[in-house]
């Protein structure tokens, strides 16, 4: 419940006060938060499988947070960041899809 | 971190069953190699074994619990090693066979998710959950937001700005050549205009010259007035008064009026006649007798010289027992105007 009111409340924050992002976070931002959408969609599925953990979901959820965002740094420094971050949206959305399919098995059961 | 309320919950509402210990060992093998459609194959064979009965439900804890795997692949290789998960996903895997043989129905998942969304307990590790969330939302909704405020350039790749560069060079180009050619255009209107306007002007003073010429605009100008004064009881004949105009014609009189006492002035054009009749002279159909005074507008000195050179005017009206006397009073004005004919035959070339 904690965990839902904290995003409606950085939702509202968001909002209010539209904060611009800085120029160096542009490229960063947008694959962070499809890789954090990504391990929270995991969370949720691994907490209706019940074997949700915290520590696991913290870890992964900095984890794929970072390793998105070196990823597309690494690509920025090699000279291909705009395929590298469509390459990593592209895999994290997979995951998504198949996180929401489990999640949605075990909700409706279909 | 200190999740154990939960599965401590959890775990009593169930009886420990033998199942769970082996299960538990499978995950962390195959958890080593995520690969999603193996996952889903599994689920999809769980799925259709747990319609199945109760007892395959111990083969169905097995996949939930490969599925587990594979949110966070990279978490769970590193949770491996950790704070005994074995026991945690041991727990954890027993409990949807305990949901299944409990109600086929989706039932209590749902009323696990209440109770996970509702738990009042505010543990560090749900701190910190809600502040990882929070800044997830916050960032969500930032990147959106900059998303649809900032310019879609700043997002193009050199090759599309250097497209759209030479899109707009090539554009830029078009309107240079539009805009020098309607500055032409805009030349050649204006050097229209006023080779107009001085057509008008020319057309005019040619209108003003020939309404003089014509008789019908009054005009004025330096010149002089003649008076031919007859002798007593004689009109001017019309003969001399012909000659008057001609001798004035001659010397270059460019507008003239004659009166005569007592009667209004009568322009005289290039149609004007001249006829004797009783009581003087009749011009154009007005009857002139007495002092005829005819006022002239053109040089004075030559047409002063013309009448009077031998066997002139002068010598003509003298010769009749009449006087001529001339007038100069510097400018005069012409100002009795002739009737235009209107023609009937006669056309302009075009």
């Amino acid at each position: 419940m904690y965990a839902v009111l904290a995003m409606i409340a950085g939702i509202a924050l968001g909002v209010i006060l539209e904060p611009t992002v800085p120029v160096a976070l542009q490229p960063y931002l947008p694959i962070a938060v499809v890789a954090a959408l990504d391990a929270v969609f995991g969370g949720i599925r691994a907490r209706l499988d019940g074997i949700f953990d915290d520590k696991q979901f913290v870890i992964s959820f900095v984890s794929n947070v970072l390793v998105a965002a070196l990823i597309v740094y690494l690509g920025d420094q090699l000279g291909v960041g705009g395929q590298l971050s469509t390459g990593v949206v592209v895999v994290l959305g997979v995951r998504i899809f198949g996180n929401v399919a489990a999640i949605r098995r075990h909700l409706f059961k279909a | 971190m200190i999740d154990p309320h939960d599965n401590a919950n959890d775990r009593d509402d169930q009886p420990p069953t033998d199942g769970a210990s082996p299960d538990a060992a499978r995950p962390p093998g195959p958890s080593a190699s995520p690969a999603e459609p193996e996952n889903t194959g599994t689920d999809e064979s769980a799925r259709g074994t747990a319609g199945a009965g109760a007892r395959p439900d111990a083969a169905d804890g097995e996949p939930t619990a490969d599925a587990d795997a594979d949110p966070e692949p990279t978490a769970d290789a590193d949770a491996g090693p950790d704070v005994g998960p074995d026991v945690v996903d041991g727990e954890l895997a027993g409990e949807p066979r305990d949901d299944e043989v409990g109600a086929a129905t989706g039932g209590p998942r749902w009323r696990r998710i209440a109770a996970a969304i509702f738990t009042p307990k505010l543990t560090a590790a749900n701190m910190v959950i809600a502040l990882l969330l929070g800044v997830l939302g916050f960032a969500l909704i930032v990147q959106v937001r900059s998303n649809a405020n900032e310019s879609t350039l700043a997002n193009d790749r050199p090759d599309d700005l250097v497209r759209i560069l030479s899109d707009l060079d090539a554009r830029k180009d078009r309107l240079t050549t539009e805009i020098s050619s309607l500055q032409n255009t805009v030349q050649q209107l204006n050097s229209g205009a006023q080779s107009q306007q001085a057509a008008l002007d020319a057309a005019a003073k040619r209108a003003d010259e020939l309404g003089i010429l014509g008789g019908t605009l009054p005009a004025r100008g330096p010149g002089l007035v003649i008076d031919l004064i007859p002798a007593s009881g004689q009109q001017i004949p019309a003969n001399t008064v012909l000659d008057t105009i001609e001798e004035l014609r001659g010397a270059g009189a460019e507008a003239m009026q004659i009166s005569g006492t007592g009667s209004a002035a009568v322009r005289v054009v290039a149609a004007t006649y001249f006829t004797d009749t009783t009581g003087g002279v009749d011009i154009d159909g007005a009857t002139i007798g007495g002092t005829l005074s005819i006022t002239v507008i053109g040089d004075p000195q030559t047409i002063q010289a013309a009448l009077s050179i031998p066997g002139g005017v002068d010598d003509t009206v003298r010769n009749d027992g009449g006087t001529v006397s001339l007038q100069t009073p510097g400018t005069v004005e012409v100002t009795a105007l002739h009737e235009p004919q209107a023609l009937q035959y006669a056309h302009s070339v075009p």
